[in-house]
């Protein structure tokens, strides 16, 4: 399947729920907000969502900012 | 002892009448000096796309916990991105607290207020505290008032300019026609101008680019803090009258040339 992450495409070869991707992308889950096909989903609900081809994921946390 | 002079917003009790933007600065721990030496109440962050391939710290730890963080919806183009940055924020754990900042122009950073005000409206009936990034337009400011912002925060002049407060007479009719506090966001270069800001009765002032990129951040935190300190006293003290003529201040003593006076 192809997903679209952070607005790049991705080629994964494997059933993948976004908490596993979230794990594989190394980043910690504390300082993240997850949006999947343009909603947000909690912390707590990650391992339940199994990832479909075209799916939009953005993985977004807080930066420097005026 | 005199009652302390706090300014109320968004339903709390606000110490610092100085908000600090976290951009530009040359690294989150001299950020995080330049805050202790500030002591905001209020600080500003941003959301970005994570960079999956760098291992940023985490911004969050380097604010004290104490402060009101207020992210913004920096890189919305319109109501329903920025709306959708502000949904991500308060998703975050980040608290309710939001600054909308609407933009398309990317030369001069100004704001769109009626995608601004859209954004109010619709953020305010979904609970945020919602602050937002306006050109001073009195109708514009009272449609945001009436639509439950908690502040407008007109802009000084251009987001990183530092050319001050070339806007001052548009926010000095805010200041005496909007109910809501007025809160001066960009373009202010020095404390100076930050200071000229709270003698025109402005609540508070929204500083980053002036102390993230000066040669040394943590004394420009400091001389902001003074500034906006002094300017807040001017204010509360009743500056006096300008006029065009001089007035002595010191007696025109007539006994050397034995006048009468």
């Amino acid at each position: 399947m192809i997903l679209t992450l952070n607005g790049k495409q991705e080629l994964i070869d494997r059933p993948l729920s976004l908490d596993a991707l979230v794990a594989a992308k190394g980043l910690c889950h504390d300082k993240i907000v997850v949006e999947h096909n343009f909603s947000i989903i909690s912390k707590e609900d990650w391992a339940k969502i199994m990832l479909k081809d075209q799916d939009m994921i953005e993985i977004i946390s807080f930066v420097g900012g005026g | 002892m005199t009652m302390e002079d706090l300014l109320r917003l968004g339903g709390r009790s606000i110490k610092s009448r100085l908000l600090i933007g976290t951009g530009k600065f040359s690294s989150y721990s001299l950020m995080q000096k330049a805050l202790e030496a500030a002591q905001p109440d209020i600080v500003t962050v941003a959301l970005r796309r994570v960079d999956a391939s760098s291992q940023a710290d985490n911004i969050l730890e380097y604010i004290p916990k104490a402060c009101i963080l207020m992210a913004n919806t920096s890189g919305a183009r319109n109501t329903d991105e920025a709306v959708r940055i502000a949904r991500l924020a308060k998703a975050s754990g980040a608290g309710n607290w939001i600054k909308i900042e609407v933009v398309q122009d990317n030369k001069y950073l100004l704001p769109d207020n009626l995608e601004t005000l859209k954004a109010v409206e619709t953020l305010v009936k979904e609970g945020f505290i919602v602050l937002p990034y306006m050109s001073p337009d009195l109708s514009m400011a009272k449609r945001m008032a009436d639509a439950g912002a908690a502040a407008v925060m007109p802009l000084g002049s251009p987001i990183g300019s530092n050319r001050g407060v070339k806007t001052r007479e548009l926010v000095e009719i805010l200041v005496r026609e909007i109910k809501v506090p007025v809160i001066v966001d960009a373009g202010l270069g020095s404390p100076s101008d930050a200071c000229e800001c709270m003698e025109m009765g402005c609540a508070a002032v929204l500083v980053n680019t002036a102390i993230a990129i000066a040669r040394d951040p943590v004394a420009m935190a400091r001389a902001f803090k003074e500034a906006v300190s002094a300017g807040r006293t001017a204010y509360l003290a009743g500056l006096a009258a300008s006029g065009s003529v001089a007035s002595a201040s010191s007696p025109l003593t007539c006994f050397l040339r034995n006048e009468t006076e």
